[in-house]
């Protein structure tokens, strides 16, 4: 194996690796590091259900070497739910809107969206489409998303 | 699908870059966002031996004010270029035109030399820098050199750039106050590969008519491509629905799209038409909004 030694924080952990160069960060997360949450649909960019964050900012997970993150601090959908084990606002609010049927592509509408919330705490219908356009659900539960995003986005707010 | 193996190099200058092309150019592949690469990587329709990775290599990041130009660094990201203020006040069609390249999470990690070495003919960057007439500062070990776009550009995906060469630089004429911008795009969903999409700037003079038009159209031909004979065409005329339409058919005349799943050629051709006069005249209200009259 043509290992190279990563150096990365995940979820707030320290973690220090050998990795093949050619690993896709999203087969190093579910594989190397069991987070099973982010889940991989297209491999080429088109579907966002691999979307993390990456120094703050989403990006696709299968767009992405491992050796790449190396030094960087990445946070998967695992790091979303509270300290108590409840679910955050945006994860409630997914729940509460039933803005999921699958699931399969839930993770990656998260973390787009915590994101997006962080930077828009107010954001219009229409910018609310922009954001989730780099995701794709297959059960097009758009409708429900939208008004999750919604909720999420009045209780960031207040 | 996974990347095919690669020995996996990572500089961290632009001079160590140069010097493993030189050494592997045949066989190499420069990484820089990978928004474009990795899934050709993905899919193995790219299979390089050695991949170098300049993603960390210092001193490429950066958007600053050279003159009469807008200088922004290969390793730029879009996503920054976005935000910039500087770019909104010197070159407003990059940052209305930025917010068309894919989504937020590939803006995130994509670069300005990534799109632009790529040589994609429906990419909006390289349809802005034809428009504008910009430059490519293209660098190997034996130091800089700087290419037009219309030089640039060879057909789809394919650049002048050889193998032991990268980009290092772009370069966007600064707009004058007084001009107006335009960039206007048809996709399938926000985000996709433009259908079809066109860059205008125009400058009216004192009676109102165009003093200057700089017009490209991208996503129709291999290559981006300024409309050099529509921007004759407009030069002296005022800005009327007459003008407006000449511009549509003369575009519809030089232009050569092909068919492909997302349009017939027939279509991106009226569409094309379409795209100019609404680019057209989306740039005049703003060039006479931004007059003092």
């Amino acid at each position: 194996m043509d290992g190279v030694k990563i150096n990365l924080k995940v979820n707030g952990q320290d973690i220090s690796r050998e990795v093949d160069s050619r690993l896709l960060l999203s087969d190093f997360i579910r594989e190397s590091l069991y987070l099973t949450g982010t889940h991989i649909g297209c491999e080429h960019g088109v579907c966002g259900a691999c979307t993390i964050h990456v120094n703050g900012d989403p990006v696709r997970s299968c767009l992405m070497l491992a050796v790449q993150a190396d030094g960087c601090e990445v946070k998967t959908v695992e790091s979303l739910i509270q300290e108590n084990g409840k679910l955050n606002y945006l994860q409630q609010a997914f729940s509460d809107n039933h803005a999921l049927q699958c699931g399969f592509c839930t993770p990656g509408f998260l973390m787009t969206v915590s994101g997006f919330l962080e930077e828009n705490s107010k954001p219009s219908e229409d910018e609310i489409k922009k954001c989730i356009s780099g995701n794709l659900c297959r059960c097009t539960g758009y409708s429900n998303i939208i008004k999750a995003v919604k909720q999420a986005a009045q209780t960031v707010s207040n | 699908m996974k990347p095919a193996k690669f020995n996996y190099l990572r500089p961290s200058s632009l001079e160590e870059a140069v010097h493993y092309l030189s050494e592997y150019g045949e066989d190499a592949k420069i990484l820089s966002g990978g928004q474009s690469l990795i899934p050709l990587l993905n899919m193995r329709l790219s299979t390089p031996k050695y991949l170098i990775d300049i993603g960390r290599a210092e001193g490429l990041s950066y958007i600053q004010e050279e003159g009469e130009s807008l200088v922004i660094g290969a390793l730029t990201k879009h996503r920054e270029i976005e935000k910039s203020e500087l770019v909104k006040e010197k070159c407003p069609l990059l940052s209305e035109a930025i917010r068309w390249v894919g989504h937020e999470q590939i803006r995130n990690r994509g670069t300005v030399g990534g799109s632009i070495a790529h040589g994609d003919p429906s990419a909006e960057l390289p349809c802005v820098l034809t428009a504008l007439r910009g430059e490519v500062v293209i660098a190997d070990v034996n130091g800089e050199e700087i290419v037009s776009p219309e030089d640039f550009f060879l057909t789809y995906m394919l650049t002048s750039l050889q193998p032991d060469q990268l980009v290092k630089e772009i370069r966007f004429p600064i707009l004058k106050q007084t001009s107006g911008s335009a960039f206007v795009e048809v996709a399938r969903r926000h985000g996709d590969f433009g259908l079809v999409e066109v860059a205008a700037v125009v400058d009216l003079s004192e009676d109102g008519s165009f003093s200057e038009v700089k017009l490209a159209i991208g996503g129709v031909n291999s290559v981006p491509t300024a409309l050099g004979d529509v921007e004759r065409l407009l030069v002296g005329k005022e800005p009327t629905e007459e003008s407006y339409k000449d511009a549509s058919v003369l575009t519809m005349e030089m232009i050569e799209p092909e068919s492909d799943l997302h349009g017939t050629a027939e279509y991106r051709r009226e569409l094309s038409g379409t795209m100019v006069i609404r680019a057209l005249k989306q740039a005049t209200i703003r060039a006479q909004g931004g007059r003092v009259m």
